[in-house]
Parts: structure tokens; sequence; C-alpha cells
């Protein structure tokens, strides 16, 4: 259940031009999070900044529970300042995270980060894997062998700008992930968005829609699916609930709003659904892309 | 040594004087599991409404300099989800529930007003007439709160009065050139106390985009940068009118209550300071009774300026 903990700083580092990565003691946060879900953070103990931040959790491991952050104004900039052995003051952990839909130990997962949006990427990477490594209890096989000689590793895309401000393609590659690459002035990888590294890799690598519509209706009844997890800028959150509709695959994105209470309490934090607002520190912050009414789609008067 | 904390406003008997400001502590079920509301003076809902509102288009809410601005737009399940399923949680907590509503017309005001009579439970009235999110809807000024026209003010009262024998507090808006004029207006009217202050209207830019931050273009201030404002205008208040005041705008610690106290507020209430630490409320009321204490005050109801021992 959500608390606030007094937590103590273990490492607080830079880990890349405008990139920190925080480690703080948190036991409790750690057994109850999964991924998808971020935590609320005071960045001083005084009233300016006066809000808390929201951040995913990166990382857990045990008692610690682990973020990683760009510095882009002034409240990430006082967090960065913040010394290993200091408390910071953390509220988490909040929000609904990533669903791995039932039998997600057979399903093919694809997961897209862009920019700093890897954050909660690389927990759930692990938090697949360790589904994968469990062993099915249909047909009792330890599925990650299965799933592998399928071809069926996790597939991630990650996006950037440059190939300075790429992020945790060593994570994702211990995790067992297959990583792929888009940078946006083309210096490493992929020359482009991410979202077209996904068009292509549905088009070319994995399948051509036809074939892979077919290969879900063949595979229906079982498990066997593909599930798209998303997480980073707004514009690329769209791009990807465009293409995954009309590949028909469910997507699950992961939204960001300016955020007051993070409990549920204010109503600061609303997103335009197709069920109405919701919203997204307490019914997010992940969502199916289907839900979600984009901002191009705003009826003009409502 | 005894300290009294309890304080009654308008036949409500707090056991302290200090309540949630309405709009930052929901219906209180997501505080419920940081402390224990029965530790508080009073619960002020959410503001609700006739009808269901959807509230405006996000971005709604944004930082500024120990503050904060918002246009939630007054999204709420409207009156008759309120009585359904908010109303039993409310009531079994078992402390004074204050309802906070809001109208558009006339006839929506007493409309909403009839729906609560009777309801077990409620122990007052707010009456928001200073959303700067929601103008009102009459015949002559469409475009301003009830609360920035005396005659407006004086007439919503008048007809709320006469709808329901619940105590009515009227909250006011800071958003006006003499807020004296409204608050006799409210005592003119019949309100039982008064509220303040509102948001201040507000606005911010985004350089980037060269684009307004909030969706709706303005918003409320709230939080400490708004503190000043909201002690000047307690004062000023509890200086034209003979009716209790419930004084907010910027607490975040037992200091500022007190100091709202002294300027001439009987309660307090706040707000956003809940949103930075979801337990300040119970620690605020330790905290004066820990000064009561200190101070040799036995009743928080002498606290009044100038009774400060000479030293
Ligand atoms: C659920 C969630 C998870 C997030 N996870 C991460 C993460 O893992 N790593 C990371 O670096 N960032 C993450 N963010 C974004 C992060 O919260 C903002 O970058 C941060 O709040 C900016 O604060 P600032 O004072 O430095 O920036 P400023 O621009 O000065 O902040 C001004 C105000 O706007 C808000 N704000 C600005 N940008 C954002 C944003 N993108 N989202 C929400 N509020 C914003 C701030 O909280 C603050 O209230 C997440 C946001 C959300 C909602
Ligand atoms: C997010 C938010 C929502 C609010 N909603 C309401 C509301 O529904 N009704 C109301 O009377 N006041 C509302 N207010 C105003 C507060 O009750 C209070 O008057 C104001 O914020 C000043 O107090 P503070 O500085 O302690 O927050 C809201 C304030 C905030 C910040
Ligand atoms: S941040 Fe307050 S409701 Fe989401």
């Amino acid at each position: 259940m959500v608390q606030i903990f007094k937590c103590r700083i273990l490492e607080n580092s830079r880990v890349g031009q405008n990139y920190f990565r925080m480690i703080f003691a948190a036991p409790q946060i750690a057994r109850e999070s999964r991924a998808g879900q971020f935590v609320h953070l005071r960045c001083t103990t005084s009233i300016d900044p006066l809000l808390r931040r929201p951040f995913s959790i990166h990382r857990m491991d045990r008692d610690k529970v682990e973020i990683l952050y760009r510095v882009i104004g002034r409240g990430t900039a006082e967090i960065a300042k913040r010394k290993a052995g200091e408390i910071v003051d953390v509220m988490g952990p909040l929000g609904q995270g990533f669903e791995i839909p039932k039998g997600g130990e057979h399903s093919r997962a694809i997961l897209i980060a862009g920019g700093i949006g890897v954050a909660p990427m690389v927990m759930l990477a692990e938090e697949i894997k360790k589904v994968r490594e469990s062993k099915c209890l249909q047909c009792s096989d330890v599925t990650s062998e299965i799933t592998e000689s399928f071809g069926q590793r996790v597939r991630v895309l990650i996006g950037a700008k440059t190939k300075k401000e790429l992020l945790c393609e060593k994570e994702f590659k211990k995790s067992g992930c297959e990583v792929k690459v888009a940078t946006q002035d083309g210096s490493k990888g992929f020359k482009g968005l991410v979202t077209e590294l996904l068009e292509q890799s549905l088009t070319t690598h994995n399948a051509p829609p036809a074939r892979l519509a077919d290969c879900q209706s063949l595979t229906r009844g079982s498990t066997r699916r593909t599930t798209i997890y998303a997480c980073g800028p707004k514009e690329m959150l769209m791009k990807v609930a465009k293409i995954t509709q009309k590949y028909n695959i469910p997507a699950q994105v992961s939204l960001e709003e300016n955020m007051a209470c993070g409990i549920g309490a204010c109503y600061g934090c609303s997103v335009k659904t197709k069920n109405g607002y919701k919203l997204v520190c307490k019914d997010g912050p992940v969502f199916n892309a289907d839900e979600i009414v984009w901002k191009d789609e705003y009826q003009p008067g409502s | 040594m005894n300290t009294n904390l309890e304080v009654n406003i308008a036949g409500i008997k707090m056991k302290n004087p200090v309540m949630c400001a309405s709009g930052t502590f929901n219906f209180g079920e997501e505080y419920g599991k940081f402390f224990d509301l029965k530790k508080l003076g009073a619960l002020v809902t959410k503001t609700i409404t006739l009808k269901s509102r959807e509230g405006n288009l996000p971005p709604r809410i944004y930082e500024t300099p120990s503050g904060m601005l918002n246009s939630i737009g007054l999204q709420n399940p409207g009156v008759e989800m309120f009585l359904k399923e908010k109303m039993p949680f409310l009531r079994k907590i078992g402390i004074p529930v204050i309802v906070s509503v809001a109208g558009e017309t006339l006839d929506e005001w007493t409309a909403l007003v009839r729906e609560l009579k009777g309801v077990r439970g409620i122990s007052a009235i707010e009456l928001n007439i200073s959303c700067p999110n929601m103008k009102m809807r009459s015949g002559r000024a469409r475009s301003t709160m009830f609360s920035q026209d005396a005659d407006a003010t004086f007439e919503v009262v008048r007809k709320v009065r006469k709808t329901t024998n619940f105590p009515l507090i009227v909250k006011l808006s800071p958003n006006v050139t003499d807020i004296t004029v409204i608050a006799k207006a409210a005592q003119k009217g019949g309100a039982d106390a008064i509220s303040l202050i509102n948001t201040v209207l507000g606005m911010a830019v985004n350089l980037e985009k060269r684009a307004p931050v909030l969706d709706a273009i303005t918003g409320g201030l709230s939080g400490p940068a708004i503190k000043p404002i909201a002690l000047r205008m307690v004062w000023e208040v509890s200086n034209a009118v003979k009716i209790p005041l419930i004084g907010m705008g910027g607490i975040m610690t037992a200091r500022d209550a007190l100091e709202f106290m002294l300027a001439g507020a009987s309660a307090v209430a706040v707000g956003t300071a809940n949103f930075i630490n979801p337990r300040v409320i119970p620690q605020i009321i330790e905290e004066i009774k820990k000064y009561l204490v200190k101070n040799k005050i036995s009743n928080i109801n002498s606290l009044k300026i100038g009774t400060a021992p000479i030293l």
C-alpha cells in the first residue's frame, strides 16, 4: 500500500550528459512495486520547488529502489544535487503498472522506449524474463526454452536523439532481450524515429500485417500473442497507438501528465479517454493505447 | 495543563480548528490511507454540482514559485452520485462533514441544496461562489463569479438560506477590489460563517511553445505564494463582519495556521499542503497543541492579536 518513506540515498550519480541514477533504501516499496508503477519524490525540504516529482521505478533489488532521471528543470536539478547518505522523502508505490497478459510466458513482447522512457522498461524486461523463467502451468515446461526456440526473445526498440543520449542498452541485453536502436541523427543504429523502426520491424523483420493477423488467428485460443509496451514522449506514444491499431496488436503505453497529489485526490493529472477523463496517477500511468483519446482526436468544443 | 482546541463555528462543533480545504482532499478516501481522518477538525468535500462535471482539458496544473496554478474545472460526480457513493464513507468517519457546493444559476443553487435536505452526517454547507473555473450564468454578468458581485452574492446566499436549515459557510474569492463589501453582502444574505480565500487568478506561459501552459489559459494560484494576500484579506474581513471566519491560503505549518487565527480566523483550512505531505493536517494539529502548552494558553479561542506577553 502507498505510504511515505524517509529513504536513505545510497547512490546518486551521473550516467550521461543530463541523466542521473538514484538508488535509495526502501524495502517496502521494493517488495510491493510492479513495472510501470512510480514514486513521488520531494525535491528538497523547502517550499520551493513546492510539489513532488513523479519518477518511474527503474529497477529494484530486494530492499533498494532505483530511479533513472533526466535533469530538465528546477526540481530535477535539485534532486541531482542530493548526495549519498542524505534522506529523501518518497511516496510510493503509486499507480497501475504494466499488465503482462495471462499466459504471458508464451507470448511475444516488444518494448519501445523513447528517451528517458527507458526508465520503467528495464524493470518490465526483468519482470517478463521472470515470468518466462517460471514453469508454464499448462505444459509444465520451462517456458523460456520454448519461447527461445520460437525466436520469441523480448525485443526492445530504443529511440534517442543521438548516440550520446542512448540509455540502458546493456541492461536490456543482460535481461536477454534483443535490442534495436534508432537515433534521430543516425549516430547509432537506424536513422530516424523509433516508431519508424517499429513499423519496419513489424513489416519486414517480423511478419507483414496479413501474416501477422493470420498467425494470431492461428494461435487464437492458445496463448501466443504479441503485446507492445511503450514509454516515451507523447508524440511517440501517439504514433505507437496508431501503428498498433493498424496491425491490430494490443499496446500498453505509460503516460505523463503534470501532477500534484499523485494519489487521485486533486484531479490535476487527467487524461482524456474513450470512457471520460481518467487520472494518470491513479488509473495509470499505464493505459491501453486504444483507450486514449489523443490530442489530434479532440473534438472542437469538447 | 489542559489545552482546549475545541472551536464552534456556526454551530459546527469541531474538536480542533483545522480542516481540509475543498477540492484538495477529494472525499477523504485517499488521505484515509495516510492518517485516521477522525483527527480532522472537519472535512470539507470537493465542490459538487447538480450534474456531474467533466472538468477542463489538460494540462490542468502547473507549479509556480512556492505555489501552483490549477484549472481543474470542478470535475465531480454530481450530487446524486455523491450522496450514493461518497456520503456513506463520510458519515462513518464521525467528524463534522461540510459539503461544498456550486451552481451556475440561482435555480441550480437551490435545486442542489434541496438535494442535501435531511441527509444524515452533513454538518454544514459551504457555498463555493468563488471558483475561478466556473462562471455564473445569470442575465446580468455572464462571465464573472458570484463572489465578484456584491448583489449576486447577497442574492444567492439569501435564496439558499431560505432553502435549507444547514449552517451556511460562504467561500469568497480574493479576485475583487474590496473583499469587505462582498463579505458584508454574504453576512446580510444570511451566511453563518465566511471562508476565505479561494485561489488567486493567475497564468503561466510556456516560452518554448509560445503558448499558455494551461489549456484553460488562466487558473487559480494556491500555496505559500498566496499566504500574505490571504492573511491581509482575513484581517480586513474580520474587521468588517461579525460572523466567524475560516482562514486559508498557503498554510503549510502550525505557525502559518496560528498566524491566520491571529489575523482573525476562528478556524483554518489546509489545501495545497496536502499534496506535498498527506499527513500535514494531523501534524499541524499536534504542533498547535504544543504551541499552546508552551505558551500557557488554555483555550485556543483566546488567541488574539495583542495578547502576547510583554517581554
Ligand atoms: C508517471 C510518471 C513517471 C515519470 N518517470 C520519469 C522517469 O523515470 N525519469 C524521468 O527523468 N522523468 C520521469 N517523469 C517526468 C518527470 O516527472 C519530470 O521530468 C519532472 O517532474 C520535471 O521536473 P523539473 O522540476 O525538473 O522540471 P520543470 O519543467 O521545471 O517542472 C515544472 C513542473 O512541471 C512538471 N513536469 C514537467 N515535466 C513533466 C513531465 N514530463 N511529466 C510530468 N510532470 C512534468 C513538474 O513535475 C513540475 O511540477 C515521469 C513523469 C510521470 C508523470
Ligand atoms: C487543485 C485544487 C482544487 C481546488 N478545488 C476547489 C474546489 O473544488 N472548491 C473550492 O471551494 N475550492 C477549491 N480549491 C481552493 C482551495 O480550497 C483553497 O481555497 C485554496 O487552494 C487556497 O488554499 P491553499 O493555498 O492552502 O491551497 C482548490 C484548490 C486546488 C489547489
Ligand atoms: S496528481 Fe492529483 S489526481 Fe493525479
